[in-house]
């Protein structure tokens, strides 16, 4: 068995309305970034997974963002897999 | 009646729920911890509570979707018993996809508590038959994530369904933004999947349940399910 560090960003789907990433938007714009044109916040969730191989670690934390991790109705995620 | 309440950790309207359930129907209503894995023997219904379980980490409700009773919960909604979410146990319910849809943040940014006009729209349900369609009804809300969203086909199929219940309106029944305290879809502020046996909805029955609260329209629920069972038996 292998330690693998895995690495999921977690983000919300085009279209679907981010009231966080508005307030920092705001929040940024009214500090004067005004060429700010738009801000979306996700969320990075970092795992360590024992596994015989990175396969096997990606199939694992796969199924954890199904089970968990992410709601596909509204987010969509990355993931990237280091031993 | 039979009634099971889920304490899940971080439910905080768990004994309002009881409570008011109690004192309008006169029938037992137990409190189940979420570490169980059954429910009180003979239930009719099971009510998920607002609050904030497991404190609203990773998505509110996520978690406790997974908790060890809502295996039990999804055998009883399965057999076509009632379920009923308020608030944080509505989110649960989309969480767990006994629900269509997703609850996200309030377009006003913040954390709203406040009455709010609810239309009913759909009056044969087990929750709301004692209504009358298209009433006018003040429930409180108090939520940061009540926003309901779903994608546009998704959203079409659930107003051709009729499946959305209640929704935010003025005193007089009108359904526009104005009168959206969190910017749900189309004013949705309660939904039941097609069977219509689980109902969701993010304003609160049990805090109008009583007129020491200011309002008890609440209370037709309570009695509209007692009169569902007695009718349809359980």
């Amino acid at each position: 068995m292998n330690s693998f560090h895995v690495k999921i960003l977690v983000y919300l789907k085009e279209g679907v309305l981010d009231t966080q990433g508005k307030a920092v938007a705001k929040s940024l714009i009214d500090s004067g970034y005004s060429n700010l044109m738009n801000v979306r916040v996700g969320k990075y969730i970092q795992l360590w997974i024992n596994a015989i191989s990175s396969e096997d670690a990606l199939k694992e934390a796969e199924k954890m963002c199904d089970d968990l991790l992410v709601n596909q109705l509204i987010e969509q995620y990355e993931i990237e897999i280091e031993s | 009646m039979k009634t099971s309440v889920i304490i899940f950790p971080g439910s905080n309207c768990d004994r309002d729920v009881i409570h008011a359930v109690q004192e309008i129907t006169g029938e037992p209503v137990a409190p189940v911890w979420h570490k169980e894995d059954t429910l009180c023997p003979d239930t009719d219904l099971v009510i998920l509570p607002g609050g904030f379980s497991y404190g609203d980490y990773l998505r509110c409700g996520a978690m406790a979707s997974t908790s060890p009773i809502m295996k039990a919960v999804r055998d009883h909604a399965s057999s076509g018993r009632l379920l009923l979410g308020i608030c944080n146990g509505f989110q649960v319910l989309t969480e767990s996809r006994l629900l269509p849809g997703s609850l996200l943040s309030n377009k006003t940014l913040t954390f709203i508590c406040k009455r709010c006009y609810i239309k009913v729209e759909r009056t044969d349900t087990p929750f709301t038959s004692l209504y009358n369609e298209g009433q006018v009804v003040q429930f409180p809300i108090a939520h940061h994530e009540g926003l309901y969203f779903l994608p546009p086909g998704e959203l079409r199929e659930l107003e051709d369904n009729g499946q959305v219940v209640f929704r935010y309106c003025s005193p007089d029944g009108e359904v526009s933004p104005d009168f959206n305290p969190n910017g749900a879809l189309n004013n949705i502020a309660g939904v039941k999947n097609r069977k219509g046996n689980i109902l969701g909805l993010m304003p609160h029955p049990e805090r109008a349940s009583e007129s020491v609260l200011g309002g008890t329209d609440g209370a037709l629920m309570w009695r509209s399910i007692i009169k569902w069972l007695e009718k349809e038996g359980a």
